[in-house]
């Protein structure tokens, strides 16, 4: 199905099922422990043998040798397989940046470099330890702050360049220029990286916890040298990935190499304090903003320069982005730096860009709004645009940030908060508010799905799309439901496995919308095929309801058009050029109630909400569970998130879930909500976009706001952990 | 986790004395520390020995009026005692602040005094640590390295760790006094402060206890009375270990005793110090923190302590 123009009025403007508060269907799989993750595949393969895998321990140089002969010597121990036996293996995709396995060149810490299999998990373990490792090291270069200070007054080479922005923000009354610092994040998802690998006649399937079952098996493919076609990749749950797991990572490269050489089945799982620096994170970024406006807070300038750190060939945090769209001036500039490091490997985590993005430039528009005496909700609300500010011919296909502020601030009580900085206490408890704004794009990718009725008259939806925690599951069983006018149970969804037709996968915020459409896309072919059988010219023209087919006065139960066997369609939907030629996005405001103790400097927030614009929304309960799961993840960044980097040996050392805080239950008070009521036609059939990332954009910066307004100092680094502002609090 | 053997003591003297014939062996008790460290091969002993089945598992009255917790005493059960939330209540409050639920109905009152710093880099066997690896260098005191969590006072050219206990730092205020039984089933009395060492040349060696010598109990005095309190300081709510934590008790004059954690290796307080109370928080401090060495990362610690303390003193 091509959908090459805004949708018009269809089914899902009257849904039963789409846009009802619908618990997950695979819950009670998961709260009763049955659903299998890729670790605990037992029966996937027979024989199964654990590998564990050995890591670098130098952050740059060489490999000049290897002494196996002890791990191989160790009680249990079927085989090793080493980085320098399999040599130099091809980078997996053009999205990675390091190579994952193979050859003696280091690029990062932690890096793979041999894997030692072993009848039994503490067998492989204990003889993984007593692999010795020869180095010739390189120093390395990693320190961004010294980077940024060579770089930082270079723009010749702007992303983006409208107007003149130096002369408007000289002639501009109120001016802004300020440095914001984000430190580097991990994706910290509960389920570590973790892959089975088995061979049969030279044909590999990889039972893993992957968010892009396509891209793993291009990359397998790819990585290992062989036909594409001859590789099964399944992933049915997954638990969490928040961009971690869009791409092939070594666990299952080292099963598939191991398991080749050795001939069985083996499994391998990253033990948690190597995720951190074996796998991927989010750059840790410096970026300046300046803003210049008119008395009456009109932008007129805006500049918006960024530097991220990368390993050489990466494309780094792109911080700057949504700086392009979100808030009006004439005059603009937008500059992107890269910092070359040999940290390990940045990559996409969460609303890659945004996320560190809005941290910095929802804090600048605070700090302006301050200036300009305004209310900072009617200073964005100035502000607002309906078109592309870098180029106004190109609209926005439905924006609602100005509804998102209002209502949210509406049901916030914003109007009754204390204006004056540091000037609200309850007890030892500084009190303060804080409001943001959030952007994040809405984009849409094509994505297939196959649909199979059933002589019972129930229906099973097969596509390679993934639920990270998501929903998935529950919302192609909603739009399967509504359009074939079945109730939900009647709906089976297999998901996550490569020999289904291939998705949008989960990332970037673009699975609900696309792979709902992909499903959508199959039972229209379904309902063609079914209108085939009954004769019917049109089939739309038919209406299906209560498991059954009506046409004209005639009616048909979908289980007897199957009884000589099932019927089976399969479709995706793929998005016409139209949709690039407007801005598709979601919009949000947050709104954060804290204290700061004024003793201590510790933060407690007090209630948090967010009002949200992403076109229809299709389940409101799985939805509300992405929006606050980004919210807490907001609060982490706000408060506590971040890998500090050795600067002397290049990696993350406090590389453990002790280490790297996220928020717990007592950090996060009442959450609220609020969807607001719109749809994007131009969106998708089914008028939607993404939420999953939007709930995290603009929410640290929300803190941070709320921080300065209960104690009257402004802290432009992330986490604002107390150790940043303790001195400036006032006398206990 | 390198392969170990592993035995049941039958009485306390028997478990000292096989602790100190086999070597390399371990007490095990509630497992919650010595079998994380032992997965990372930071520990390795060859033999445990457990002590959990030894009847050291009461809070008993002492003919001097106070209480003697066994060393077997679960956190959470301590935490929970009718006469320790009446007459020792920092200790219940440092107690409930330390680690999570489930950790403190395993974590006994004896491994709690035992456990291990929480360095970052202690718990990375690829890098240098004095106290890890005797002689191989600090990674933490090397350039560019992360030492915010780290010590700023006691610590030495050699080791710059804390001492992570919370329960420690409330029995410190209460001036608690640990008992043990030695391999010749010796019995003597340390008290707390005397317990822990400082790093010096040797970080590797972090208490007085000889090869063998097994805990059995801490003591606690007679009741203090007075208003006690414990604030200990994180980055997030809940199940974080402390930057800086605060033991106060006070009493109606004004007196009293204060003991820091998260800043040294051992839990902190000085008579001299305590001495200043009347006279406010920064007095405290000034003392009690006098020659600390903090490093640039976490300097703050200073403050913090300070801060902390004068926000407890202000409290109602
Ligand atoms: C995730 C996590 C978070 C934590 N957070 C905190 C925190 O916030 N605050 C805090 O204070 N603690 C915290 N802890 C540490 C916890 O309190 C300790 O692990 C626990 O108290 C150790 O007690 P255990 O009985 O399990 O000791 P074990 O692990 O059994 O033993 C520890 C050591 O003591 C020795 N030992 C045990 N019994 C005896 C004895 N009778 N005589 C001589 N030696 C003995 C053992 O040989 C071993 O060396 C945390 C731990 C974890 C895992
Ligand atoms: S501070 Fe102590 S524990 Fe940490 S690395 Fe240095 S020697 Fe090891």
């Amino acid at each position: 199905m091509q959908f090459n123009q805004p949708a018009g009025d269809n089914l899902f403007d009257n849904a039963r099922l789409i846009g009802r508060p619908t618990p997950r269907i695979d819950g009670p799989l998961k709260v009763s422990g049955q659903a299998p993750y890729a670790y605990e595949r037992h029966d996937a393969a027979e024989g199964q043998l654990v590998g564990y895998p050995v890591v670098s321990t130098i952050a740059q140089g060489r490999i000049t040798g290897m002494d196996t002969s002890a791990a191989e010597a160790a009680p249990g121990v079927i085989g090793v397989v080493t980085t320098l036996e399999v040599g130099e293996m091809p980078t997996p995709s053009g999205m990675h940046t390091a190579p994952l396995f193979g050859g003696a060149e280091v690029w990062h810490y932690h890096q793979a470099i041999a894997v030692v299999v072993a009848e039994s998990f503490e067998q492989a373990r204990a003889a993984a330890a007593l692999v010795k490792v020869d180095y010739d090291v390189t120093k390395g270069s990693f320190d961004l702050e010294a980077v940024w200070q060579q770089k930082k007054d270079d723009n010749s080479e702007p992303v983006a360049r409208v107007g003149d922005f130096e002369t408007a923000y000289q002639a501009a009354e109120v001016t802004l220029d300020q440095e914001y610092r984000t430190p580097s994040h991990s994706h910290a998802m509960m389920e570590p990286h973790a892959s089975i690998a088995e061979w049969q006649d030279g044909k590999l399937t990889v039972w893993t916890s992957n968010q892009m079952i396509e891209w793993g098996r291009q990359s397998l493919a790819t990585t290992l040298e062989m036909d594409a076609d001859d590789i099964r990749v399944d992933s049915p749950y997954i638990g969490g990935g928040f961009g971690a797991k869009l791409f092939l990572r070594a666990d299952a490269v080292m099963a598939a190499l191991a398991a080749r050489k050795l001939q069985r089945a083996v499994k391998v799982m990253l033990p948690r304090p190597m995720v951190m620096n074996n796998t991927t994170h989010r750059a840790s970024t410096i970026q300046r903003i300046r803003i210049g406006a008119q008395a009456d807070g009109k932008i007129t300038a805006i500049a918006h320069e960024a530097i991220s750190h990368t390993l050489p060939g990466g494309s780094g945090e792109d911080a700057v982005d949504q700086t392009r769209k979100f808030y009006a001036g004439d005059n603009r500039l937008i500059v992107k730096h890269l910092a070359e490091m040999h940290l390990p490997e940045a990559n996409a985590m969460r609303a890659p860009g945004e996320a560190s993005g809005l941290m910095a430039l929802e804090i600048a528009m605070d700090e302006m709004a301050e200036k300009l005496g305004m209310d900072p909700v009617e200073f964005r609300t100035v502000n607002d645009t309906q078109v592309d500010p870098e180029n106004p011919d190109r609209t926005f296909s439905d924006r609602h940030f100005v509804e998102c502020l209002r209502q949210g601030a509406e049901a916030f009580g914003w109007v009754s908060r204390n204006t004056t900085p540091g000037g609200m206490r309850d007890g030892q408890w500084l009190i303060g508010h804080g409001v943001a704004g959030a952007y994040r794009g809405g984009p849409a990718t094509t994505s297939g799905a196959r649909v199979r009725l059933q002589d019972t008259g129930r229906i099973i939806v097969e596509t390679d799309m993934t639920d990270i925690g998501t929903g998935s599951y529950t919302i192609l069983a909603q739009t399967v439901a509504e359009t074939m006018g079945v109730d939900l149970d009647a709906v089976e969804v297999r998901l996550g496995d490569s020999d289904f037709p291939v998705s949008a996968g989960s990332g970037g915020q673009w699975g609900a919308a696309s792979s709902t459409a992909g499903a959508y896309a199959a039972c229209i072919a379904l309902r063609e095929q079914i209108a085939e059988r009954l004769r019917v010219n049109d089939p739309e023209t038919l209406s299906f309801a209560n498991g059954a087919v009506n046409a004209g006065e005639k009616q048909v139960t979908l289980a007897s058009l199957a009884a000589d066997g099932e019927l089976v369609a399969e479709d995706s939907i793929s998005f016409g050029d139209f949709r690039d030629e407007q801005v598709v996005s979601t919009f949000a405001a947050h709104f954060v109630e804290l204290g700061v103790h004024v003793g201590t400097g510790e933060i407690r927030l007090r209630r948090m909400l967010a009002a949200c614009d992403a076109g229809r929304i299709l389940n409101p309960v799985t939805a509300r569970s992405q929006v606050i799961g980004g919210m807490v993840m907001g609060v982490g960044a706000a408060m506590m998130e971040e890998m500090a980097i050795d600067t002397g040996r290049g990696y993350f050392p406090a590389h453990d879930l002790a280490g790297y805080e996220v928020p717990v239950h007592m950090d996060i008070p009442s959450q609220e909500v609020i969807f607001l009521d719109t749809v994007d036609p131009a969106s998708s059939p089914l008028k939607a976009k993404g939420v999953g990332e939007l709930g995290l954009c603009g929410v640290a910066a929300a803190v941070a706001n709320a921080v300065y307004n209960a104690t009257g100092v402004r802290v432009r680094s992330y986490p604002m952990t107390l150790d940043k502002y303790l001195d400036q609090l006032p006398a206990v | 986790m390198r392969q170990f053997s592993y035995e049941r003591a039958i009485d306390p003297a028997q478990a000292a004395a096989r602790a100190a014939e086999v070597e390399g062996a371990k007490f095990i008790a509630g497992g919650t520390n010595l079998l994380d460290l032992m997965k990372l091969e930071i520990e390795t002993p060859v033999h445990l020995i457990d002590v959990n089945g030894l009847g050291l598992d009461e809070i008993t009255e002492t003919d001097e009026g106070g209480l003697r917790i066994g060393a077997l005493v679960r956190n959470t059960a301590l935490a929970a005692d009718e006469r320790i939330r009446r007459d020792y209540p920092v200790l219940t409050r440092a107690l409930v602040a330390g680690a999570s639920g489930q950790l403190r109905n395993k974590a006994t009152t004896a491994g709690n005094l035992l456990q291990r710093t929480r360095c970052p880099y202690f718990y990375d066997t690829a890098q240098p640590c004095n106290k890890r690896a005797p002689g191989s260098g600090c990674a933490a005191l090397s350039k560019g390295a992360f030492s915010r969590q780290l010590g700023i006072i006691g610590t030495s050219e050699a080791c710059i760790a804390t001492h992570p206990s919370d329960m420690a730092v409330g029995m410190r205020a209460l001036d608690a006094v640990v008992e043990t039984i030695t391999p010749t089933g010796l019995t003597r009395s340390v008290p707390l402060e005397e317990f822990h060492l400082l790093p010096g040349d040797t970080p590797e060696r972090e208490n007085v206890l000889m090869p063998g010598e097994m805990i059995t109990a801490v003591a606690l005095p007679a009741p203090v009375g007075g208003v006690h309190k414990y604030h200990k300081v994180r980055d997030r709510a809940s199940y974080a270990f402390a930057l800086v934590s605060v033991a106060l008790i006070r009493q109606p004059d004004g007196t009293g005793s204060v003991a820091l954690g998260g800043v040294a290796p051992k839990p902190w307080r000085s008579v001299e110090a305590d001495a200043e109370l009347p006279n406010g928080a920064e007095a405290v401090m000034a003392r009690l923190l006098n020659g600390a060495r903090p490093t640039e990362e976490n300097a703050f610690k200073i403050t913090l302590a300070t801060r902390t303390l004068a926000a407890m003193l202000a409290e109602e």
